[in-house]
């Protein structure tokens, strides 16, 4: 009995031995994990989730102190590859943070840009481009549509538009399933 | 000489011989042209003209945007009538930027200047034939300058020429063989040179007989003024030899393997067709502004056209006089076209074949039923993929893993989908996980040139923030002082309360200092109606310094 | 409207399925010729049994009926457990089985194309664990002073069990008589004087069982043509298990049966062409169908030799299923243009 325990004993001192020399040999410095979601996040900064910026709410996951379901812009699919990565359950988008929308950019009515500024300095990846008291205008390639420059602007010029499909960016669609369910059944998650 | 053969394959009715009855026919000038501007895989060239624009037949019309992109030109001369978004014969029935020709009916040449391109260097020859818009005809639309470039490591010792066609319907380069053998070979020439390659190789599928004899009475008759090693081969029919990368296989035994150019392998592949344009872009100064379209399927008269590019399919089709019945129209092969969102849509440098369908001639397919992993897609493979691998991933929408399985190999050739007995479209789900890849690709781009962008801010405005930090803690040791020197005003103790006092001072100093403006030598009512504004203003402000006044009253 | 290739081969799931059946047709005929006619009403009771099921489990998951019901194989595996149970095996025994093989096996898994196992070799292990006995009422042959066993009116009244079989009705197969006497009975018999002393024991493989295989053998090489199946499983299915019985008869003649005995009993034949083959629960690889079918042909002879049971494919192949998605995995072949390192720089 007593050679039992202290076999068992040793073997847990031995195994903790291992573990600290481990945490301390193999530290890791900073994140890898805020790093990973952050690289899920679409980066859209929009602070839709509440977090200002994509960076932070990542943090805040990472952390556990956010759901994983509070990015719209990053959608379902977002969700699904933060619930592999996490190995929680999917959940479905948080309603009170928005819908999931097509990709859209913001585009200013030039005629009706007072150049106030308020734009550029809400844009939170430097998208749009003016002086004050110049017409401004936003660079679509580089807008994310997190629609941030849209309630500051004073005379309501920026309007959000969808990105229309090009030749260069169409898809092939998924392929229609096979053969039809007699009755309507939930689709299979994927 | 030995010819080789490569894994899988299948062998459909070829259904070649209707179309080539006839000799090759031309289109009478129509009244308008649609050239759409990106017409080769690469960077979409540059519009050159504007509306209203008199245009010359040859004359650049879209300028090749970098060195990855090919120039377009005018089929005939004419008038610029718009220069926007048209439909495109392409899959996704979108449109894109075409310069559209109303046809002045004179056909007028521009200035034709062919190369000495005996004595050209080949980078000239190069810049010559993107600015001639030559890409390949075979359908994949390449570039050509790009693989003549003389810097790709290696030695070119082969010039293959791809006569194979082994899409069934089609049979445009039969019929150019057939009728040009001689121009084909002197392009053969002139490739063959530019690479020095010792040999070069024509592989021609052996259902053409016809074109096999043309090709070999041309290369006799040429051989005296060539350097002769030229070999004109009938290679087994056998579906998708007329894929290069099959060709070279079947031609040389080398597989060139995806992501690397046949180039390192020491050969290179041209389209018959292709070299004839390299012969009339370099020999006569004409650029690529018409192609061979075998037009057949459910129509009168099948029969292969010279048409211009940018003539709206729908002339060719009439011309061909299509049969009750048909439901679609198909650009390219029943095994790798498409069906054409509509016959408006112009005919393109990848305009090989147009198929008018109907349902007895391309039956549509039975249901799709589970796989029941019967490996007769692998087995047709000329990939050698595993086509139900890329199926199930692809449908798990699991497209990284598809592409650990090689999906970017498969260069959709239809085999697999064609044999599989469960009818699944397979080429759909390959497809599909591709341009699932392509997307996430660009959205990664984006996403991460958005998150750069945005630390970048968010450094810069925390560098403000200190720097703003730094100012006023500035501006407080400096009022801190002025209150020290100035006896009126006793200094507060709070540092921001000293800021706002001095803030003010300056603000009641600068009243001072502000006078009226436009005051002098008015008129008395003026003077008087400023007095009466005045009054009202002391008024106004009295009510709103009143405390508690109820609303009513102000009524 | 469906995208290219706009032209397919006239292939269908049905048309191989019915190639396959063909196919069992002069292995089924031989079976009747020795062992008499119960073999057809084991298949037709299976046919029924399985068709049935295959429409409940389709209703029941809101699959279009007509397409899938039609599509044959449902009617291959309700043939081969007729061909794998002993034709003497009672009714509910064919019948529960199938409904197993059918709904739990086939179904639950997800239907065609999905089930991991071969539905009638789970069915078939299932039954030979549980009722040991009723599996192994074959019906003798040719013995002396017997009644005759393969007299139709005598086998239904064992089938549907209005009398127990009499004695010299059922007999134990040649292979079940050979592992017990040699390996398990303790005895210091040898395969001569087994063999020489059993009434069931013929030319090569057992009476009846040898011609059986050959029936198999020649429906087999047809499918073979035909193309339905590749020569892989086959051959390296028949080659393990011949190389495995000769070496141990070469080494020891008197205590192991030779390879010809092995490939002509049991359902070694039936196995190799129509049991392994089956592509739902095999590889698909070419390397893979090899792995497989050798460490299948393996196993039979191993578990022929050592083990419980007196035959062994059911065994062999479910085993191997549980392989199949590992082998798969590590017998990808080389892609084009990627054989010798060439896609590297």
């Amino acid at each position: 009995m007593l050679t039992a325990l202290l076999v068992m004993a040793g073997i847990a001192l031995a195994l903790g031995a291992l573990l600290g020399f481990v945490s301390v040999r193999f530290r890791v410095e900073g994140n890898p994990l805020e790093e990973k979601i952050n690289a899920i996040l679409p980066q859209t900064q929009c602070g839709q989730c509440g977090y200002p910026g994509c960076r932070p709410y990542a943090q805040a996951i990472a952390k556990g102190e956010a759901d994983i379901n509070l990015c719209p812009p990053g959608g379902e699919e977002g969700i699904r590859k933060l619930a592999d990565l996490l190995g929680r359950e999917f959940k479905p988008l948080s309603a009170e943070r928005g819908v999931e929308k097509p990709k859209q950019v913001a585009v200013i009515d030039e005629a009706l840009c007072i150049g106030c500024t308020l734009c550029a300095q809400a844009c939170p990846v430097d998208a749009i481009i003016g002086a004050a008291k110049q017409m401004h205008t936003v660079a679509e390639t580089l807008c994310t549509g997190c629609e941030l420059c849209v309630p500051p602007c004073p005379v309501d010029c920026i309007i959000m538009t969808p990105v229309a499909e090009t030749v260069e960016t169409w898809k092939w669609k998924f392929p229609a399933p096979p053969l039809p369910t007699r009755k309507p059944v939930a689709e299979e998650p994927v | 000489m030995r010819l080789f053969k490569f894994k899988g394959g299948v062998k459909p009715d070829t259904h070649k011989d209707a179309s080539v009855q006839e000799p090759i026919a031309c289109l009478p000038l129509l009244p308008l042209y649609v050239v759409p501007l990106h017409q080769s895989v690469g960077d979409v060239p540059r519009p050159l003209v504007q509306v209203g624009q008199k245009v010359l037949k040859g004359e650049r019309i879209g300028d090749a945007d970098g060195n990855f992109s090919s120039a377009v030109h005018a089929p005939t001369s004419g008038v610029v009538k718009a220069v926007e978004p048209r439909l495109l014969p392409h899959p996704s029935g979108l449109p894109a930027l075409c310069v559209v020709i109303e046809a002045d009916g004179e056909d007028r040449w521009t200035e034709r200047a062919g190369l000495d391109w005996r004595n050209a260097s080949a980078d000239d020859i190069q810049d010559f034939l993107r600015d001639a818009g030559v890409v390949g005809l075979g359908g994949a639309v390449f570039p050509s300058h790009i693989k003549l470039d003389p810097n790709r490591s290696g030695h070119t010792g082969t010039l293959i020429l791809n006569g194979a066609e082994c899409e069934p319907w089609m049979t445009c380069d039969d019929a150019l063989m057939r009728e040009k053998a001689e121009i084909i070979l002197r392009g053969g020439a002139i490739l063959r040179r530019v690479l020095g390659a010792g040999r070069m190789l024509i592989g021609i599928e052996d259902n053409k007989p016809q074109a096999v004899a043309a090709m070999r009475a041309a290369a006799a008759k040429l051989d005296a003024d060539d350097e002769g090693n030229t070999e004109i081969l009938a290679v087994p029919t056998l579906y998708p030899t007329g894929s290069a990368k099959q060709l070279i296989r079947v031609l040389t035994g080398v597989e060139v393997p995806y992501g690397r150019r046949s180039q390192d392998f020491g050969m290179q592949c041209f389209n018959v067709a292709t070299a004839l344009s390299v012969y009339h872009a370099l020999e006569r100064g004409e650029p690529l502004i018409s192609r061979i379209v075998t037009v057949t399927g459910n129509v009168e008269r099948p029969r292969n056209y010279e048409a211009l590019i940018g003539t709206p399919i729908e002339a060719l089709l009439s011309l061909a006089g299509v049969k009750a019945g048909t439901d679609r129209f198909i650009m390219g092969g029943p095994m790798m076209g498409f069906t054409l969102p509509a016959i408006s849509a112009p005919v393109v440098k990848a305009t090989n074949c147009v198929i008018a369908a109907n349902p007895a001639l391309f039956p549509p397919p039975p249901p799709e039923l589970p796989c029941i992993r019967c490996g007769a897609c692998a087995e047709s493979c000329p990939q050698e993929l595993q086509p139900m691998e890329l199926y199930w991933f692809a449908r798990a929408r699991n497209p990284d893993k598809a592409r650990e399985y090689h999906l970017f190999d498969c260069t959709e050739c239809g085999c697999c989908a064609y044999v599989c007995p469960s009818s699944i479209p397979l080429i759909d789900y390959a497809r599909f996980a591709k341009s699932e890849i392509w997307a996430r690709e660009r959205e990664k781009a984006a996403s991460d040139a958005a998150r750069e962008r945005f630390e970048f801010r968010t450094l810069r405005e925390e560098r403000d923030k200190t720097e703003k930090a730094a100012r006023l803690a500035a501006k407080i040791a400096a009022a801190h002082q002025e209150a020290a020197t100035s006896a009126a005003a006793p200094a507060p103790d709070d540092p921001k309360q000293a800021l706002i006092a001095a803030a003010l001072a300056r603000a009641q100093a600068q009243k001072q200092a502000a006078q009226p403006k436009n005051i002098d030598q008015l008129s008395p009512a003026t003077e008087a109606r400023i007095r009466d504004i005045e009054t009202q203003r002391g008024k106004a402000r009295e009510l709103a310094n009143a405390p508690d006044t109820p609303p009513e009253e102000k009524n | 409207m469906n995208n290219s290739p706009y032209v397919r081969l006239p292939v269908s799931v049905r048309a191989i399925m019915l190639k396959v059946l063909t196919a069992l047709v002069p292995g089924i005929l031989t079976y009747v010729w020795f062992f008499g006619a119960a073999v057809l009403v084991q298949i037709a009771l299976a046919a029924v049994t399985a068709l049935a099921g295959e429409a409940l489990m389709l209703g029941l998951r809101g699959k279009p009926i007509g397409v899938f019901l039609t599509d044959g194989s449902a009617l291959v595996t309700a043939c081969l457990i007729g061909l794998t149970f002993p034709p003497l095996a009672p009714w509910w025994l064919t019948v529960s089985m199938t409904l197993f093989a059918i709904v739990i096996v086939k179904h639950l898994y997800g239907g065609l194309g999905q089930n991991p196992f071969n539905p009638a070799m789970a069915a078939f292990a299932v039954a030979i664990l549980a009722f040991p006995a009723l599996m192994s009422q074959w019906p003798a042959v040719d013995v002396p002073d017997a009644p005759d066993a393969t007299g139709f009116a005598a086998q239904m009244r064992v089938v549907f069990q209005s009398q127990p079989p009499q004695d010299g009705l059922t007999m134990a197969t040649p292979l079940d008589t050979l592992r017990t006497q040699l390996h398990t009975a303790q005895t210091h018999a040898t395969v001569d004087n087994v063999a020489g002393t059993h009434a069931a024991f013929g030319q090569i493989g057992g009476k009846g069982w040898e011609w059986i295989a050959l029936a198999y053998l020649l429906g087999g090489l047809w499918l073979l043509r035909e193309g339905v199946i590749s020569w892989h499983m086959p051959t390296a299915f028949l080659a393990a298990l011949a190389l495995a019985a000769g070496a141990a008869s070469l080494a020891s003649p008197d205590n192991y049966a030779g390879p010809l005995f092995h490939l002509a009993s049991g359902g070694a034949m039936l196995g190799a062409f129509f049991i392994l083959t089956d592509p739902v629960s095999s590889p698909v690889t070419p390397r893979g169908k090899l792995i497989f079918a050798a460490g299948a042909g393996l196993l039979v002879w191993i578990i022929r030799t050592f083990g419980a049971y007196p035959d062994a494919v059911a065994f062999a192949t479910l085993l191997m299923n549980l392989c199949v998605p590992l082998i798969d995995m590590h017998s990808q072949p080389p892609v084009f243009g990627r054989k010798n390192g060439n896609d590297k720089r």
